[in-house]
Formats: structure tokens, C-alpha cells, sequence
């Protein structure tokens, strides 16, 4: 696989190739203060937008739905905050916090920006988007960062679920995909299908993007498992 | 955005000084011979080798021949470990859970040929005893391999006490000093090693040189087969240009190395004092006095490293983290970890390693900007740890009495 990212057409924003995340380490004496990041994940992460910086806030502003994902052992985590439109079904606030690097900050940012975005997104509609759509508005994050875009979605999704449950419209929670193979992260078999189908083809390539078991060791047999399987029953 | 570099990040590279490169310059085309030819070329070439062979051994206090130039520490490290290995064919090789890369990679495969490594733990300080290494010798035992100074918490190992149980078991001791080459002592006959890396690129020299010393005696199998430069341990046209720059470089650092060491120490322990004073939930990581004079390495709860390294970025400072995000494993620092402080201090962590450039202005500028770029975040963290469920307030009481007892002195 090459060390470049694969990126879907069809977006607005203008779409720029991230510098191989291949050093990180800082350069010297450089005039500019350059960064593996694209400007807009720079943006994000210096400008971040709609966050909640005081959690008595969330009492204030009566959110509808509050979902959690990560931990601080893991190196990410995210909370995030919806207020849904009821009538119109649409989200129309999003606020959030996240401990992590610029990426895990400029993704929550980001989306948070994309579901709340003219006049508010429908609630169907949010649940449609995907870590890559995030990663696309982004213009794109290293390879090994994807997993931040991923952990964003993941956290949307928990409050949209934490909202059906709390509105009672318990018939529209999505019950993770079959189940959840690293508790830690919510990562599940799902994300790891989807992750042989767009190429990882070992255990660590599949951690590159999903960041799986890389705390949560325990998990690791059941990865290399469903690696296993998915590749069988994709490539033979 | 035309504020001044503040490089802190010295273990990582230092840059190359000014005499070094001017050393260097003529090496490239003017004297292009090859050291191995028997013309005037060639000749005036190897005589320049020669001349910085003499150098370094004249530093290290031992023999010409005992010199091995190299493509870099990793290489020695490998030449050292490896050469040993393949020389003795099978055995146990004893190391320590912190040790760069370039050492516990090279044992981990060296496990995978049919030898056994032990990998010693280390204290909260980064510290492993004698008395560990002692217990740890079998009678099959080849190699012991620790680390001088920690490259990630600056943690300087009790390499002499270590050498002396190794002598009186009789099992060859090498040790990685790449991290320790401007500051620590580097007379491997006072230090007793049987072999001694040392880097380029952490003296302010050229980076892509390493040197290796292997006392006389000590059976080593090459890793590079050639045309027997180097005693035979390691074929290849000799790299001219940085052979005389490294030996320049280690010239140049030996003299200033006690003025240095004064002076960074000093502003070593000012900035350890402001970083724990003005943040809260920052633990030091690594050995209040057994460590590098140009080493800062603190963990910040709530925070990721990477980020704070991007914040401090923006301000001009160039720092290290020891977090996940940077790694490209995603796995944090193996090292912090190894303390036995959790995963959250491993992502948190933050390393500054000072240089002949950093000013007490430089401090004052880390110490001015770094409580605000860590509020910054703190403020968009879900997370509020309590320090006290990872250590208890004794320890943090002791540690803080211990630094400020080092501060007062």
C-alpha cells in the first residue's frame, strides 16, 4: 500500500495531498513552521470550532443526546454533544471536547462543523457520513492518523444514540455493528471489514487505521481473526 | 511569524557547528581521493582518516585500531550487538527495558535467530542496579548492552558499577552513549567497556558517522563485508568528509564540555522548577540528578503531547513528545512506560533537550508560553485526572522535596 492517502473525489473543499507521515521529528532553523497537517486540520486545531469549554454549559444549553468515545490511556478521547431540531429532525447544534493530537482535535472540529452546517443537517443524513468524508473536508490526514477521523464519527454516533434513547425512538438506535471487538476504542468487526476492503491486509496496517488493540491488547486474536476472515471472504 | 527557533530538541540532532563543516568542506571535491589507493590523491585522503582516527582515540584513551568508524550509532549499536552474537554463535544477552530502538530492535530479532535476551526493568527513575545485572549473568551469558544516558528522560546509568560485575563475571559490556557524547566521560579505560557507540549527529558533527569501540580482544564478525577498511569490521570506502567532521565535532565538544556542563545544568533545573511550579498535574520523568545536563522531560495530565508540541511549534519552540500520536507505531514512549507510570503519562509527556545555543531568554520563553498552550487544552479536554490516583501524595511530596533540594544546591 502506498504511504499516500486515498482519496475520494466529489467533495467542495479543495482537496490537498498531507506530507508522507513518514518523520516527525521538528525541523530547525525553518522559516515557516511547517507541520505534516494540512492547512485546514491546522486551522481546526488553532481555531477549533464549537467546542465547550465549560461543562456547566451543557446543562445551560439542554442537549438532547451526550456520546463518549476513547480513553485517556488510549491517547484519544472525545465527548461530544448534539441538540437535535425535533420537529425537523435535524441536528442544529453540535458542541464537543477532545483530548488528543491536532488531528483527533481538528476532526471533532470539523465535524461538528459538517453536521450542524446550513441551518443544521438531518439526523439520517449524520449518521450517513463516514471517517472519510470527515478526512476529505480535512484535505486529507496522514495515513497513520485516519483513526482520529474514525474516533469523531464514532463519538457523533454515540450521542445520535444517546438521543434516540432519551426521545424514545429506541426502534432508530444503531447497535454498533455486530459487535464491539475493542471496547476501549468502539471499534468494531464493521470497521474492520471496512478497513481490509480499503487495503489493510495485516494487523498493523489495520492498527494504522483504526488505532484497534494497540491499548486494549486483549483484543488483538479477535482482530487477527476477523483480518483473517475478511480477507478470505474478500480476496480468497 | 519571524520569531527566533528555540531548538529543543537536541537529542533528537543537535546542528552541525560552523568549524565542523568548514573541517569537512575540502572532502567533498577537492580532496576526493579513496583512503585505499596508493596515489597522492588517495594518500593525502587517508592521511586526513588517519589524523581523525588519532583524534578520537586520543579522547577515548585507547588505541587507533580500536576505533571503528560506522554509518551512524544505529550502526554500531548493530556491529556491537550483532558481532558478538554472530561471533559467539548462540547464548544469552542481557539489556534494559529503556534502551533505544537500535538496541532492543536488534535483540528482538536476535531472539528470533536462537538467542536469549533478558531485559532488565527499570526504577521509577529510569535506573537499573548492578545488582540486577549481576543476577541476570548465566553462565552463557555473551553480552552486556545498557544504555549510558537515556536519550527519551536523560537518565545516566551507573555504567562504571555495572562494567565492574561484568568484569568480574567475565561477559563483554558495550554501552550506547550516543545521548552521552558532549557531557558524560568518555574515557573507556577509566569506564572499563569493552565497547563504546558514539553518534555524529548528538555532538554537533555530521550526521551519518557513528564510531565503535571494540577493546583488542574482542572477537567481533564484521556486518559489512568489503574491502577490509576498518580492521575488516566494516567494508566500504571510509566517508571521508564525515570521519574528519565527527572527529572535529568530538574535539570541539570535549573542550567546552564542563563549561557547558555547568551552564545547562543550571538552566536544567530553572526550567524543571517553572514547568512543575506553574503547571498543575506535571510529574518530572526520569532522575532529578543522575541525568543529562541538556534533558527536561515532564508529563501533563489531560493533555496529549502531540499537541502541545503543535502549540509550542507555533510560538517557535521545537520540542519532543514522547506521545502515541507521533510514534509510528502508535504505541507511546516504551521508555515512560517502562518507569511504571500508566499510558496517560506516556501520551502527556513533553521533552525539551537544551543545546550550546539555548539561552536563559530561550527558557523564559518555554516557561512563559507553556502554562498557557497547556490551559489551552486542559480547556478543550473531556478529561480532569487526579494526579493522586496514579501517584500517591507521598511520592509527589518526596519528589517535589528531592527537586527542590536539587534546585537550592
Amino acid at each position: 500500500m502506498s504511504s499516500e492517502l486515498n482519496i475520494i473525489e466529489g467533495e467542495s473543499t479543495p482537496i490537498t495531498k498531507p506530507a508522507p507521515a513518514t518523520h516527525a521529528d521538528v525541523k530547525a532553523k525553518v522559516e515557516s513552521k511547517n507541520w505534516f497537517y494540512t492547512d485546514i486540520v491546522k486551522d481546526h486545531f488553532f481555531n477549533p470550532r464549537n467546542i465547550l469549554i465549560n461543562d456547566a454549559d451543557a446543562e445551560k444549553l439542554e442537549f438532547d443526546g451526550v456520546g463518549m468515545v476513547g480513553s485517556p490511556a488510549c491517547g484519544d478521547g472525545m465527548k461530544m454533544w448534539i441538540k437535535v431540531d425535533k420537529k425537523n429532525d435535524k441536528i442544529v447544534d453540535c458542541k464537543w471536547q477532545t483530548f488528543g493530537c491536532a488531528s483527533a482535535i481538528g476532526s471533532t472540529s470539523m465535524l461538528s462543523v459538517m453536521v450542524t452546517e446550513n441551518g443544521g443537517v438531518p439526523v439520517q443524513k449524520a449518521l450517513e457520513l463516514k471517517p472519510m468524508d470527515i478526512m476529505n473536508r480535512l484535505g486529507g490526514l496522514p495515513n497513520r492518523k485516519f483513526h482520529c477521523s474514525v474516533l469523531g464519527d464514532k463519538a457523533l454516533r454515540a450521542a445520535i444514540n444517546d438521543h434516540f434513547r432519551r426521545s424514545g425512538q429506541t426502534e432508530r438506535i444503531i447497535v454498533e455493528g455486530a459487535r464491539i471487538i475493542d471496547p476501549d476504542l468502539k471499534i468494531t468487526d464493521k470497521d474492520i471489514e471496512e478497513a481490509v476492503l480499503d487495503g489493510a491486509d495485516t494487523i498493523e496496517k489495520v492498527q494504522h487505521k483504526l488505532k484497534v488493540g494497540v491499548f486494549n491488547k486483549s483484543c488483538l486474536p479477535a482482530v487477527e481473526e476477523l483480518i483473517r476472515f475478511y480477507k478470505e471472504k474478500y480476496f480468497g | 511569524m519571524t520569531e527566533k527557533t528555540i531548538y529543543l530538541d537536541n537529542a533528537a540532532a543537535t546542528p552541525m557547528r560552523q568549524e565542523v563543516k568548514e573541517a569537512m568542506d575540502p572532502f567533498y571535491v577537492d580532496v576526493y581521493g579513496n583512503p585505499g589507493s596508493f596515489n597522492s590523491v588517495g594518500h593525502e585522503a587517508l592521511q586526513q582518516v588517519d589524523e581523525a582516527r588519532k583524534t578520537a582515540a586520543r579522547i577515548l584513551n585507547c588505541a587507533e585500531r580500536e576505533l571503528i568508524f560506522t554509518g551512524g550509532g544505529t550502526e554500531s549499536i548493530n556491529l556491537a550487538i550483532k558481532g558478538v552474537a554472530f561471533a559467539k554463535k548462540k547464548g544469552h544477552i542481557i539489556t534494559t527495558t529503556v534502551e533505544h530502538h537500535a538496541v532492543l530492535h536488534t535483540c528482538e530479532w536476535l531472539e528470533k535467530q536462537g538467542f536469549e535476551i533478558t531485559y532488565l526493568p527499570v526504577d521509577r527513575c529510569g535506573l537499573v542496579t548492578p545488582e540486577q545485572v549481576r543476577d541476570a549473568i548465566r553462565p552463557d551469558t555473551i553480552l552486556v548492552t545498557v544504555m549510558y544516558a537515556n536519550n527519551e528522560i536523560g537518565t545516566i546509568m551507573p555504567i562504571p558499577e555495572i562494567v565492574k560485575v561484568c568484569k568480574e563475571k567475565r561477559v563483554l559490556f558495550h554501552t550506547d552513549a550516543c545521548q552521552a557524547g558532549c557531557s558524560q566521560n568518555l574515557n573507556v579505560k577509566e569506564l572499563g567497556v569493552d565497547m563504546f557507540t558514539l553518534n555524529g549527529s548528538k555532538i554537533y558533527g555530521p550526521k551519518g558517522v557513528g564510531l565503535l569501540y571494540v577493546r583488542l580482544g574482542v572477537q567481533l564478525e564484521p556486518l559489512v563485508h568489503g574491502g577490509g577498511q576498518e580492521g575488516g569490521k566494516r567494508g566500504g570506502t571510509e566517508n571521508v568528509a564525515g570521519i574528519v567532521g565527527f572527529a572535529k565535532a568530538l574535539e570541539l565538544s570535549q573542550k567546552e564540555k564542563e563549561q557547558e556542563n555547568t551552564r545547562l545544568i543550571k538552566l536544567r533545573d530553572y526550567l524543571t522548577a517553572g514547568l512543575l511550579q506553574h503547571i498543575p498535574k506535571a510529574v518530572l520523568n526520569g532522575h532529578p540528578t543522575k541525568r543529562l545536563p541538556n534533558n527536561v522531560n515532564v508529563s501533563i495530565l489531560d493533555i496529549e503531547g502531540e499537541a502541545l508540541t503543535l502549540l509550542l511549534n507555533e510560538h517557535g519552540i521545537c520540542a519532543s513528545t514522547g506521545s502515541a500520536c507521533t510514534s509510528g507505531s502508535l504505541e507511546p514512549s516504551h521508555v515512560i512506560l517502562a518507569t511504571g507510570l500508566p499510558y496517560e503519562f506516556a501520551h502527556g509527556s513533553i521533552r525539551f533537550t537544551m543545546g550550546r545555543d539555548t539561552t536563559k531568554e530561550d527558557i523564559d520563553k518555554v516557561l512563559e508560553v507553556m502554562p498557557a498552550a497547556v490551559q489551552r487544552l486542559r480547556a478543550i479536554s473531556p478529561y480532569n485526572l487526579k494526579l493522586e490516583e496514579y501517584i500517591s501524595k507521598e511520592e509527589q511530596q518526596a519528589m517535589m522535596e528531592q527537586y527542590t533540594k536539587v534546585i537550592v544546591q
